[in-house]
């Protein structure tokens, strides 16, 4: 590109005064900044022994939980919604028939790969019951890749330790109501 | 003879010693202020070996230190081996060898009679020139391995790197000469002397000499604003791409070696040495005549310690406020800037020491001194209207197109 290109905009440099020109008193300016930000306060959280200040728990992505209904079954009705939006496939469902009048399938296993998962929010974006949620929880840890597998009873006890900090998020909804199903071919 | 030897050796051992470890500790403390200038906390973690006691981190070099010495010596295959290793050995060895005539404290008086100077070569009379000559070596060591590692970006280095301390040297000798000038002796305790004799250091009587000695010290010490020598960001570490393990450390350790000894230099030329009004004077005290109690030359070694450490508190906070230069800015900033300052100093100090009975008799002291605020304040008005802005690289006019690249 030449020097002269019409399509180069050059801008004009705001004129520097005597004392800027003096290089001195802006070095002892630009001092002041410098020395006021090494005495004033950090930004750095000190991991282990103070927690981070999740601002959002609702918007955060951190470990999966399964919810519970007010029976305290689990909601899912094994749809496959989830594991067909995970664009990591870390979502493995078998579905069994319902033993419960309100719903025709539920999830005899359900097992999230965590290691392999994205946390993108996918899964919860996807289910219709809002069965499936992200919970702020962000530091777990494994010492094995099988102890990562989250099958369906780890992940409704998730649910059990986070609800009273998180309440679900569709709970002040009413329970899904469901028109009698008409058969698409 | 056997007697002076032994004391030599001894202060040889302490000084050693202490260098090494204070620039390892100096590490630190350039770690933990770079954090807390970006709002961090910074390394606080590692304490005592084995336990969980964290002291603040003091126990970071020492983890830093064994990383360094556990890490493969890692020869590259295309290096020149003998240069290779002898270049960090000579950058080394010459930053340790400048503390034989830097004085750290005045006197220690040992059993009321026996008064030790606590410099390792005492009374040498070309104290500041042997300080120039050995800080000039540096260089050697820096070009050295550029040229030893066999590749581009490392010679680039180098080459960067010599340019640059061969710029600023004249500036720098331009700043020791005005004091050299005044005080009429080459002698670093002899300086730190006639401050203390005087009651009034140097910084004040000569500002620009000040101004002009800490700048090339800066560009001297390769400390950030004038660090281009490594560059980190675009010479991917400049001289020192090649090495690893001890050898790095050698380098590094150097490096924080020239820092140190650009403090204790501008603390020594210019801000009293071990003097603070009132706190080390003898008479303030109370003690008749020459001879200086024990107790006072420790006062006198924490005064300089004190002063040497602020001032490489000033070099880091420095390194966070000012951005690199770029290469012309840096040459136009050595020869078109800092030394017409230094030999308007020399000029102003010259005029000075040759006209002192006089000027003082008609002036006073304080008159004096005011008359070379002035001409500082003079010097560097006329340096800013004059010296066009090196941050302005635009083209001014449109070059013919020779090779036709457009």
């Amino acid at each position: 590109m030449r020097a002269d290109d019409p399509a180069i905009r050059w801008i004009e440099e705001p004129k520097l005064g005597l004392s800027g020109k003096m290089y001195l008193p802006l070095i002892f300016q630009g001092l002041t900044t410098t020395a006021r930000h090494l005495v004033g306060p950090k930004r750095t959280v000190s991991f282990p022994e103070q927690r981070p200040n999740i601002a959002d728990p609702l918007i955060y992505r951190g470990v999966h939980r399964l919810n519970r209904d007010q029976e305290g079954r689990v909601k899912c009705v094994a749809c496959f919604l989830c594991a067909t939006a995970c664009p990591a496939h870390c979502i493995d469902i078998v579905a069994a028939e319902s033993p419960w009048p309100d719903r025709e399938k539920y999830p005899e296993h359900f097992v999230i790969d965590e290691l392999r998962c994205i946390f993108c929010g996918m899964c919860e974006e996807a289910c219709p019951v809002d069965a499936i949620e992200l919970t702020s929880l962000f530091d777990l840890t494994g010492r094995t890749r099988e102890e990562m597998f989250f099958d369906k009873e780890k992940l409704l006890s998730v649910f059990d330790q986070t609800k009273d900090a998180e309440p679900p998020k569709s709970a002040g909804l009413p329970p899904l109501q469901r028109p009698e199903e008409e058969h698409h071919s | 003879m056997l007697e002076l030897a032994a004391i030599a050796l001894v202060k040889v051992v302490i000084l050693s010693f202490g260098l090494l470890t204070a620039a390892a500790y100096l590490v630190l403390l350039e770690r933990r202020v770079a954090a807390w200038v970006q709002d961090r906390r910074g390394p606080n973690r590692v304490g005592i070996p084995l336990t969980s006691i964290r002291l603040f981190g003091l126990g970071q070099p020492l983890a830093d230190g064994l990383k360094f010495i556990f890490k493969e010596e890692f020869t590259p295959s295309h290096v020149d081996r003998w240069m290779y290793t002898l270049a960090p050995i000579s950058i080394l060895a010459t930053a340790l060898a400048v503390f034989a005539v830097i004085p750290f404290g005045d006197v220690l008086t040992l059993g009321g009679e026996r008064t030790i100077e606590l410099v390792v070569a005492p009374g040498f009379d070309a104290g500041a020139i042997y300080v120039f000559a050995l800080s000039s070596l540096a260089v050697y060591g820096v070009i050295l391995g550029g040229w030893a590692s066999n590749n581009k970006y490392s010679l680039l280095g180098g080459l960067r790197s010599s340019a640059q301390l061969i710029a600023y040297e004249l500036p720098l000798s331009l700043g020791l000469l005005g004091v050299v000038v005044v005080t009429g002796t080459l002698r670093l305790d002899e300086v730190i002397r006639t401050q203390a004799n005087e009651g009034i250091w140097f910084a004040f009587a000569q500002p620009l000499g000040l101004i002009v000695f800490v700048i090339a010290s800066f560009a001297e010490a390769a400390r950030l604003p004038f660090d281009l020598p490594e560059a980190e960001q675009e010479l991917v570490g400049g001289y020192h791409t090649e090495y690893s393990g001890i050898r790095l450390l050698m380098y590094l350790v150097a490096e924080f070696m020239h820092m140190i000894t650009a403090s204790f230099l501008i603390v020594i030329l210019f801000l009293g040495g071990w003097h603070f009004w009132g706190l080390t004077d003898a008479a303030a005290w109370g003690i008749e005549g020459e001879a200086v109690p024990l107790w006072l030359g420790v006062v006198r070694i924490v005064v300089l310690m004190a002063k040497v450490f602020v001032v490489i508190l000033f070099f880091m906070l420095t390194r966070w406020t000012w951005p690199r230069f770029r290469f012309d800015q840096l040459m136009n900033l050595a020869w078109k800037v800092m030394l017409p300052l230094g030999i308007a100093n020399v000029v102003m100090m010259a005029v000075v020491a040759e006209f002192e009975v006089p000027l003082t008799d008609r002036l006073g002291r304080g008159g004096v001194i005011g008359l070379t605020w002035v001409g500082t304040l003079l010097t560097l008005i006329v340096a800013a209207l004059l010296v066009p802005l090196h941050s302005d690289n635009r083209r001014r006019s449109i070059e013919p197109d020779l090779f036709g690249t457009s």
